[in-house]
């Protein structure tokens, strides 16, 4: 594949939506194919980062997945930083997986998760940033015949002071792009930065208040069909039979397909009339093996693997079990969290076309090669023959990252009527029942204390599922799965605990269920912080500890851990009584952890009526990020996690009853809404010197700083989750 | 065939009267800007108007909608974005996805209409709509921007524009 043609197909024209009925149609843009007119009229690339137009716009290529984390924009910033263009004239723009994979990964990893998306990638986008700059005034000091280093640049302008001439991006953009790519460049110094760090306005956020904003769910082709689908509700079982017979001449109906061996999908004129012929079709399954799986056993089953002899150590200091053994004292307590669903507010969603020799997909994802590799894989055809087109995700929390099950569902109806592209569109319950859900654990904590009351031996034993079992099996070795122990590892910039006991055994017994298991938003740092975090408190309150005071004690050799702590028992007020709240009592709780990278601490202000209605007024949240790329964004990442966090704290609960999955929508799958939401004070406090993640880490202080502050409230201890399950009436 | 009135215009539709109002918008209309998240009512992503009424879409038959009345949806609401309550939601920055907030617009708009001053307590009865990215403070700080005369720099939260203004 020549490079025009690579050039061409990243390049956007216009494109018609509508519908297949006529009436009004909406231009708007979308990445695709190439035709001849899109060519001349292209730009040609600076670099695989940079375009600049005539008219100076610059286009920021931005490989990672924009779901509303800010991540197109704080990229873009990065890479402006370096460039020195004019911020009021940047724009983004996808490159294609297939084409990142013709370019043998000139863009790196398209994968977006893991709150990696920033801190993965800064190094590698500045440098791309700093190197189109020094191409564009090679070009220009060649133009003028004077040598390079006599220029200075800003904000897209490039001058020479001795002649006093000036250019500007614009013009020697073309120049520029005839000229090598230089291997060695220099990146600015943190000081010098004006983008980096500023509180910039989002690049996306317009479109997002007028409809203009085209998701996968919106996306319309021309003689494109509609289809929806139904998978067994039983995960593993197989679809029998159906009797098509009961849907023939429905309006707009036009086939009926077979999905692999566990789903049906009907295809029609619009994703109504499919839905609601879908719902009309008699289905038998083949439940399979797990049709009498249940909660409540599987329940049994983490609660037997608490003592089981055989675990997998995750951090190992000393001998605690012997310390716990000939403590004068012993606290234990036993935690628990249950699966969950993402519940992005879009449902899963993509439309395919396929032909004998190419596949296409539209598809919003989090990580567009995987998106690929799933699209060749169900094709049946070499990814060279492939392309998947990235489109806005209306919310990803992980579920649109690591596997793509509804892009092979997409991919099999469209080999079903080869050139005519098919939207797949999954209904809330079919989204609901074939989530990839948070893994279900317990945890059995025990302290070994001595006469002092001072921690001899903690042990903390996790039992349950793993994600990299269900997903990854080959990224576990010896039968360890290392993600299980987010924020408990000894050491490590990732996640490591913050405390230092004498004798510690942090070890997981995995048990893993039929109910297929995703990386959720936090992962697994948002059960063990509660789990950790909350019997610290425990500790705290059996020995007549104040919990900062004995939290600061363990943290001697932690110092980032406990400045963010310090920082929210400062802003909170710890230590001074709260203000009432109408009349209401307000008591805190603190949690800290650190998790992707980035240290990060909570304290929530609560109050429980006598009647046991829980109100969560305020939480003060600090977080070093080591650099925060835009502190105004990481501030809505502090609040966006901690709606999601506390909302899985409050409700969220995904309960199986024979083998399939209870919660079906939103009106048994509650969620937090505003009344719900507390004040949020944020920290941004980074340190400098390494680059943490901000999507992810704060969601995990959120529930145990809110559980540690119902215990001062109530002295009620919340060991099992979600809480509205649990009454806290005073008793 | 059914006759619907939307953003001001005569529209013919063809689907069954028991179509939702919201598919006949997105798959008749080719209005996306409304949104598909629930089916039953409970998140709010399909909000629109009916005679000013926040309706959610999703659950609202085509056969129950006469075609004198005046059905708004997001694209409707000011031909350049330039209604106050979509001017304070750029300025401070709420959306993340996005995905919910053209009912989350629609509702506020509504609610401003029928109380221009909303307390807290107004807000969240009005504001019921599901937000998975967790915007509601930016939600809430928008409709007080709006509610106190629109101007941005209440809610503190010192964005800085491309334009090279402030909010």
């Amino acid at each position: 594949m020549n490079e025009a043609v690579l050039d061409a197909r990243i390049n956007r024209r216009q494109f018609l939506v509508g519908s297949a009925a006529g009436g009004l149609s909406l231009a708007f843009h979308i990445p695709f194919s190439s035709d001849a007119q899109a060519q001349q009229a292209a730009a040609p690339e600076v670099n695989a980062w940079v375009v600049v137009r005539p008219d100076d716009t610059v286009v920021i290529r931005i490989a990672r997945s924009e779901m509303g984390q800010g991540t197109l924009t704080g990229l873009a910033q990065m890479v402006a930083e370096e460039l020195e263009c004019d911020w009021s004239k940047v724009t983004t723009e996808y490159p294609t997986p297939g084409q990142n994979l013709a370019r043998k990964r000139i863009w790196g990893n398209f994968s977006t998760g893991g709150s990696r998306g920033i801190r993965e990638s800064h190094d590698y986008v500045r440098r791309g940033g700093a190197a189109a700059r020094a191409m564009l005034v090679q070009a220009a000091a060649a133009a003028w015949n004077v040598p390079a280093g006599e220029l200075k640049v800003q904000k897209g302008i490039i001058r020479h002071a001795a002649s006093g001439r000036s250019t500007s991006f614009g013009q020697v953009a073309a120049a520029a792009s005839k000229l090598p790519v230089p291997e060695r460049v220099s990146l600015k110094d943190p000081k010098d930065w004006t983008l980096i760090g500023k509180r910039l306005a989002r690049l996306d956020t317009v479109d997002k208040v007028n409809g203009r904003q085209i998701y996968g769910a919106d996306l319309s082709l021309p003689g494109m069909l509609n289809a929806a689908i139904r998978d067994c509700p039983v995960f593993g079982g197989k679809l029998l039979s159906y009797d098509e017979s009961a849907i023939r001449g429905r309006k707009g109906v036009r086939k009926v397909v077979r999905v692999g061996d566990s789903a049906v999908a009907v295809v029609a004129d619009t994703w109504w009339q499919a839905k609601t012929a879908l719902d009309a079709l008699p289905i038998k399954w083949d439940l399979g093996q797990h049709a009498q799986a249940s909660s409540g056993a599987f329940g049994k089953v983490l609660r037997d693997a608490l003592n089981a002899p055989a675990a997998v150590d995750g951090n190992r200091q000393g001998d605690a079990q012997a310390a716990i053994a000939g403590a004068a004292r012993r606290i234990e307590a036993v935690y628990g969290y249950p699966h969950q669903n993402h519940a992005t507010m879009e449902p899963m969603n993509a439309i395919a076309r396929f032909t004998a020799d190419r596949c296409e997909v539209w598809t919003p994802t989090q990580n567009g090669e995987a998106a690929l590799a799933a699209t060749a894989e169900a094709s049946g055809l070499p990814a060279s023959k492939c392309e998947v087109y990235k489109m806005h995700l209306g919310g990803g929390f992980g579920r649109r990252g690591a596997v793509h099950d509804w892009v092979r569902q997409a991919v099999a109806i469209a080999r079903e009527m080869p050139g005519t592209p098919v939207k797949l569109l999954w209904s809330r319950e079919e989204d609901m029942l074939h989530g990839r859900f948070h893994p279900v654990t317990q945890c059995k904590m025990t302290a070994g204390l001595d006469a002092q009351g001072n921690i001899t031996g903690l042990h903390m034993r996790i039992a349950g599922q793993s994600i990299l079992a269900g997903i990854f099996p080959q990224n576990i070795r010896n039968g360890r799965d290392p993600v299980m122990f987010q924020g408990l590892n000894a050491g490590g910039g990732e996640a490591m605990i913050g405390y230092g006991f004498p004798n510690l055994l942090i070890d997981h017994a995995m048990r893993n269920p039929h109910v297929p298991p995703g990386f959720w938003r936090g992962v697994n740092l948002n059960q063990n912080a509660i789990y950790l975090e909350c019997f610290i408190d425990e500790i705290a309150a059996a020995t007549g500890q104040d919990p900062l005071a004995l939290r600061r004690k363990l943290m001697a050799a932690y110092p980032k851990h406990r400045a963010v702590l310090d920082a929210v028992a400062e802003r909170a007020g710890w230590g001074r009584p709260a203000p009432d709240v109408n009349g209401q009592k307000v008591f805190r709780g603190l949690a800290q952890t650190h998790g992707f990278g980035s240290y990060v601490a909570a304290c929530a202000e609560v109050s429980v009526s006598n009647a046991g209605e829980l109100r969560i007024h305020r939480i003060v949240a600090a977080t070093d990020c080591g650099y925060a790329v835009n502190p105004q964004q990481i501030e809505a990442q502090i609040e966006g996690s901690f709606a999601y966090g506390l909302s899985a704290a409050l409700f969220g609960q995904c309960t199986v009853k024979d083998g399939k999955i209870e919660q079906t929508n939103f009106d048994t799958y509650p969620v937090m809404q505003m009344r719900h939401m507390p004040k949020v004070e944020s920290i941004v406090m980074p340190s400098g010197g390494f680059w943490g993640g901000v999507g992810e880490p704060t969601i995990a202080v959120a529930a145990p700083a809110v559980l540690n502050a119902i215990f001062a409230a109530t002295g009620k201890r919340i060991r099992e989750l979600p809480l509205g399950s649990q009454s806290l009436r005073r008793a | 065939m059914a006759t619907l009135k939307v953003n001001g215009q005569i529209r013919q539709v063809d689907a069954d009267p028991d179509t939702p109002l919201l598919w006949a918008l997105r798959e008749q209309l080719g209005l996306t800007g409304t949104k598909y998240g629930c089916g039953i009512a409970a998140c709010g992503a399909c909000t629109v108007h009916i005679d000013g009424v926040p309706v959610r879409s999703c659950v609202r038959p085509l056969s129950t909608i006469e075609p004198n009345q005046d059905i708004t949806t997001i694209e409707g609401l000011s031909p350049d974005s330039s209604h106050p309550v979509q001017k304070a939601w750029v300025a401070l920055d709420v959306p993340q996805c996005g995905y919910c907030q053209s009912g989350m617009i629609m509702a506020a708009v509504a609610l401003l209409k029928e109380k221009p001053q909303p307390t807290d307590r107004d807000i969240d009865d009005a504001m019921t709509n599901i937000c998975r990215c967790g915007t509601y403070n930016r939600v809430r700080a928008a409709i007080k921007v709006v509610a106190q005369g629109g101007n941005p720099r209440v809610a503190g939260l010192a964005i800085q524009h491309a334009d090279g203004s402030s909010t």
